[in-house]
């Protein structure tokens, strides 16, 4: 097995010594193998985002260490940590540019982590292979490679932000809530094709959620933040059998609070 | 009023229309650099006024010396380019905002301009050496004067291309990525500080281009001639996106055409400021003409899409 992601007892503090002083990241340690695919579930301010973005590298870290797949990247800016990983964000707008056509913002993607030169920025062949996977999509977009991302739906332009996430196998796959914007039936489809991805490429996946059946239901492997901090971490046959009831009861017993949470999806 | 109407000579009006037409011809060299900043970066960028006057500057010095005219206007795209460079480290190694970052080169390249020529104007002489453009091309002999033309409409499609490559490239691309979404360009591996320096670095080289030519153009580099220069580029930008927007999005080639409007836009401009002082409009008021044309175009689209709102509203209502 090889180790894809190591976080070793990471802190952060957002405007320290300050009124807003908020303590984010409060000693997180953690350990994904190669093809885990991890749901993480929490209150609001639990450290969910945060510690996808501290694995990105939108912001620098107070300590601790974060490796992947042995690299140390805890100093690297967030360009250069881009070529292990693949982002999907929770709003639409933000994984995609919009102005540009589909297969522009592909081309892009295709080449991250990759020097960008005096080429032509998309080759023929890219562009048949770009418009297979948009076919597999089923969402109608493999005619439509140069129209503009902005003319798209918010489900679609999830779904093709996750195919740009994988153009290039990511040694880390980061889906932050990127289901949280599309109604109930776009998010059940992205989540669709967000499994078939992470299987396909057997990635490494870390998935933020609020609702608790997803989180049950996709990957293999579960964990609960609460104040910046890991407080529960379930895998295998004990996951699968986990029951939303038995994870509210984990979350009572593990933080001393009553679950009273309205963003937290129950069913 | 009769007497004001029948003062008005059509003839000379259409005297006027080359120099316009060459004058704007000139400024769609620079209207290309604005519209790489201010759309394709997203980013304001003032050093214009500025870098303008270098790129003329440098230019007439180094034609003054003995270089010939037209290579003296590859040193004004490189002065032009190491002005934007300047701009681009102020913003994004020291983090200084865009718009101040801009100033603060613009402020300080009016010394440096001063220093470049020793005074504030330097003059070159159309009978001593061979430029590229001058304004007595112009009202020259029909061969001199359709060569003119020629070179500086050739000149134009040249960069047109030139651009349509380079921003068609993966290192083009990502610089469109970075103005369009900074988030997804980090995301995607692209160094959006990298592409903001080189952007602006390109934008004013095309600058300092168009301050090379139009100083042989007028015969002479000025300190002052850059000022106001981005209200220039800005309104051609816009007047090409008003008129010509619909017509260039969706083509085969759709950023080769949208280059050559903005062209066609700076030309418009100058046509237009022809007809105004054609209608005996007072020169002085050029500028202030210039901005309230800028104003008005940059409101439309605000204002269009506040009022269909509205419509919206009423008939949900």
């Amino acid at each position: 097995m090889r180790t894809m992601l190591e976080i070793h007892d990471v802190h952060k503090t957002f405007n320290p010594g300050t009124i807003n002083e908020k303590v984010a990241l409060d000693g997180v340690n953690l350990t994904l193998e190669e093809g885990d695919f991890v749901t993480i579930i929490g209150g609001n301010g639990a450290g969910k985002s945060t510690t996808l973005n501290a694995v990105a590298g939108v912001f620098g870290i107070d300590s601790g260490k974060i490796i992947v797949d042995g690299d140390d990247i805890t100093r690297l800016p967030e360009y250069k940590r881009a070529a292990f990983l693949g982002r999907v964000f929770q709003d639409p707008m933000t994984g995609t540019a919009a102005t540009m056509s589909i297969e522009d913002n592909m081309a892009i993607a295709a080449r991250r982590g990759m020097r960008r030169g005096l080429l032509w920025g998309i080759t023929k062949k890219e562009r048949e292979s770009f418009r297979e996977q948009l076919r597999m999509l089923n969402l109608g977009l493999e005619d439509r490679l140069t129209s503009k991302v902005g003319l798209l739906s918010g489900g679609q332009r999830q779904a093709i932000t996750l195919l740009m996430a994988s153009l290039k196998k990511p040694k880390l796959l980061l889906l932050d809530e990127h289901t949280a914007a599309l109604d109930p039936k776009t998010a059940a489809r992205v989540l669709e094709i967000s499994d078939r991805i992470i299987e396909e490429h057997h990635l490494t996946a870390m998935m933020v959620t609020h609702n608790m059946k997803d989180a049950i239901t996709h990957g293999n492997r579960l964990i609960m933040m609460h104040n910046g901090r890991v407080i529960y971490d379930v895998s295998g046959e004990e996951k699968k059998n986990l029951k939303v009831s038995q994870l509210l009861e984990k979350f009572e017993q593990a933080s001393g609070e009553e679950f009273a949470n309205d963003r937290m999806m129950l069913a | 009023m009769l007497a004001y109407v029948s003062s008005l000579d059509p003839a000379a009006l259409v005297r006027a229309l080359p120099g316009n037409v060459a004058q704007g011809i000139i400024w769609g060299i620079m209207a290309l650099g604005v519209y790489i900043t201010f759309r394709l970066l997203d980013f304001a960028d003032l050093t214009v006024d500025g870098s303008l006057a270098t790129g003329g500057a440098v230019a007439v010095m180094l034609i003054r010396g003995g270089m010939h005219p037209a290579a003296a206007l590859f040193f004004a795209f490189l002065a032009g380019m190491a002005a934007g460079f300047v701009t681009g480290i102020l913003h994004t190694a020291l983090g200084i905002p865009g718009i101040l970052a801009s100033i603060l080169t613009q402020i300080s390249l009016y010394s440096i301009n001063l220093g470049i020529m020793g005074k504030a104007n330097q003059a070159i002489n159309v009978d001593q050496y061979e430029l590229v453009a001058s304004l007595r091309y112009v009202t020259a002999e029909m061969d001199v004067r359709i060569g003119f033309f020629l070179r500086m409409i050739l000149g134009g499609i040249l960069l047109i291309a030139l651009l349509y490559w380079f921003f068609g490239t993966e290192l083009g691309a990502s610089i469109r990525a970075t103005g369009c979404n900074l988030q997804m360009a980090s995301a995607q591996g692209i160094n959006t500080n990298f592409s903001k320096v080189l952007a602006l670095m390109l934008s004013n080289g095309l600058v300092g281009l168009c301050g090379g030519v139009y100083a042989q153009y007028q015969g002479s580099a000025d300190v002052n001639m850059g000022r106001g220069a981005i209200v220039i580029g800005l309104a051609a930008v816009i007047i090409s996106e008003v008129l010509f927007e619909k017509l260039c999005a969706g083509r085969k080639m759709a950023f080769a055409f949208t280059l050559f409007a903005v062209f066609i836009g700076a030309i418009l401009y100058y046509v237009v400021i022809a007809f105004v002082l054609w209608l005996k409009m007072p020169s002085d008021y050029m500028k202030l003409f210039s901005a309230v044309v800028v104003a008005c175009f940059l409101s439309v689209p605000y204002l269009k899409q506040k009022y269909s709102k509205k419509k919206k509203g009423v008939v949900k209502a």
